[in-house]
């Protein structure tokens, strides 16, 4: 990394004339993981000036979410993040029943709380796989998906979808659990916690991925704040910023977990706090499926035709990048007046260009690895 | 009436305990908070006249700005603002020092009453509160001033809001498109826009 102010200067560290040329990152690039273009004014291997240019996948879903009901709208809230489908659900059906004063069942709260838990780890394994692909560590990747096929074949088992769930309801949840998903969440738990120790030992302690990400692309506190960073990126940041704590919904305020937070503020550090997040998802998954009430999965009476008081609600749940918020505007109508998405991989990925400045593209490219993009969350 | 701010009929949870019995006798479990109203059912707000408002106390009280507390239960924020269009610069600068970060800026299009609505929430990185700014400006020339100089955060989000909704942002260096193609010239949230 060079210094911002040297990359202004008329005359580099030679003697020769600055020179820079733009070179296109994108928007068909193994590194970006999707359709996302970053316009890079080189110097050498140096990055002058790094523009992401988004919109390559926009498919305005919040167009749509004004001319459909909020019944018919769930579909699209699986397909924003597409890692994360459970808890971008949450945040909308989270909105509605706010707004419709609904009462959730204890049970439904429970079980949102298990398989949005669930979905945290595979998006985690997915971002794991990838992001040490990028780094050019090819194993990881089939050991990250092998335990994620785990989780997907529990999910698919009781919401009959293995990405786009569509699971949470309106009032509650579309299926109640059975027996097999229960012990075999139970198994995925007691077997995920080894695999997350070898983690440790064949990746995270290897002396070429610290070379990559130690005191790579930082990112302080303040620059988390004025951008509205989110997630593990604030939290690796040394800011214990977790909605499941700060603002708590659903049932997350009755179990016992732990926010990890890392002041170093490199890729390492967000590297390091997803790993244990996952470790603390185990958690609360095995301590619901412990206190699991009965009862029932759906609220009672929920109205055929929902209709919500006129005003606005908002909603925001912890998913697998950081805040996700929605904003409901209702005029007492059937379809919505306004829905607003919130999403962070766009807050966590505006700072790209203010930090990557003056870096080593190869090092540019572990640091946007480690904000964990998912570019049709940013462009929706 | 304003059509963005009524007050839900009697849910306050929380902080006036006179008025809270359903919250009392309602389950803790699972159940996010401002949903305990739903055991006392009453008639669909639209029918009847809302009581009126219980006085919250405002979180930002100590700023002088025109902020009141809201039921957090209830609407999912913690305190509201509704300020002059060329107040929100010193509005975002005085959240900035009370530590707040930028959540996201949009809009509304209230076509019916030839306004634009600009919404700016915030949010606080370290503890529970949530602050909504908004502000109106005329549908027919819908301009407002940048914030991008307190939260450089905001660029992208009020070049979307521009995407979508057509509302300048004075001062802003590159209010391009951002998630629709390079050329486009519409804005497509606005309620007369048809294919």
């Amino acid at each position: 990394m060079i210094a911002k102010e040297q990359l202004k200067t008329e005359i580099s560290a030679d003697g020769a004339p600055r020179e820079t040329f733009v070179i296109n990152l994108g928007p068909q690039h193994p590194a970006t993981h999707g359709v996302l273009r970053v316009k890079m004014t080189m110097d050498g291997e140096y990055i002058v000036r790094a523009e992401p240019v988004c919109g390559y996948i926009h498919r305005m879903q919040e167009k749509m979410g004004e001319n459909r009901t909020y019944a018919q709208f769930l579909p699209n809230t699986s397909r924003i993040d597409y890692l994360s489908a459970m808890t971008y659900t949450h945040g909308f059906v989270g909105a509605v029943e706010r707004a419709a004063k609904l009462q959730v069942p204890p049970r439904a709260e429970y079980i949102r709380v298990i398989t949005s838990e669930m979905n945290r780890i595979s998006s985690h394994l997915v971002w794991w796989g990838a992001f040490l692909l990028d780094l050019g560590g090819f194993t990881p990747l089939l050991y990250a998906f092998d335990d994620r096929e785990k989780i997907l074949d529990l999910l698919e088992g009781i919401t009959g979808s293995r990405l786009t769930y569509s699971y949470f309801r309106i009032g509650g949840v579309y299926n109640d659990i059975d027996d097999t998903f229960i012990q075999g969440t139970r198994a995925f738990v007691a077997q995920m916690r080894p695999r997350l120790k070898m983690y440790r030992s064949l990746v995270t302690d290897n002396i070429i991925l610290r070379k990559r990400l130690v005191e790579i692309g930082p990112i302080s506190k303040e620059m988390c704040r004025k951008y509205g960073a989110t997630g593990p990126v604030i939290r690796g940041s040394g800011v214990p910023y977790d909605v499941r704590r700060v603002e708590p919904y659903s049932a997350y305020s009755e179990f016992d977990f732990v926010i990890p937070v890392l002041d170093a503020g490199d890729s390492m550090a967000r590297y390091l706090v997803r790993m244990e997040e996952m470790v603390q998802s185990l958690r609360i998954i095995e301590q619901a499926l412990d206190k699991l009430p009965g009862g029932p999965v759906m609220a009672e009476k929920i109205p055929r035709v929902l209709k919500l008081p006129a005003g606005d609600y908002c909603y925001a749940v912890e998913a697998a990048r950081g805040r996700f918020a929605v904003r409901i505007v209702s005029d007492n109508k059937e379809i919505p007046y306004r829905v607003k998405l919130r999403t962070p991989s766009l807050s966590n990925l505006s700072l790209f260009e203010e930090a990557s400045e003056g870096m080593l593209l190869p090092d540019a490219l572990a640091l946007m690895g480690s904000l964990d993009l998912v570019i049709p969350d940013i462009d929706r | 009436m304003n059509l963005i701010t009524p007050q839900p009929p009697g849910n306050t949870p929380q902080p006036v305990p006179a008025s809270t019995p359903a919250a009392a006798a309602a389950p803790t479990v699972a159940s996010p908070a401002g949903q305990q109203s739903a055991v006392a059912s009453k008639p669909p707000a639209a029918l009847v006249p809302p009581p009126p408002a219980p006085v919250l106390p405002n979180p930002l009280a100590h700023l002088s700005l025109p902020f009141r507390g809201v039921d957090y239960a209830a609407k999912g924020y913690h305190a509201e603002a509704t300020v002059a269009p060329d107040q929100v610069v010193s509005v975002a600068e005085q959240l900035d020092k009370e530590g707040l970060s930028l959540d996201t800026i949009t809009g509304v299009d209230w076509m019916a009453e030839g306004q634009m609505e600009v919404v700016y929430d915030y949010f606080h990185p370290a503890k529970a509160l949530r602050v909504v700014v908004r502000a109106r400006i005329p549908r027919d020339n819908p301009e407002i001033a940048t914030i991008l100089k307190v939260f450089p955060g905001a660029n992208w989000h009020e070049r979307e809001t521009h995407d979508f909704f057509g509302i300048r942002f004075l001062g802003h260096p590159n209010l391009t498109p951002f998630l629709l193609p390079e050329d486009a010239d519409y804005h497509p949230l606005r309620k007369d826009f048809a294919q």
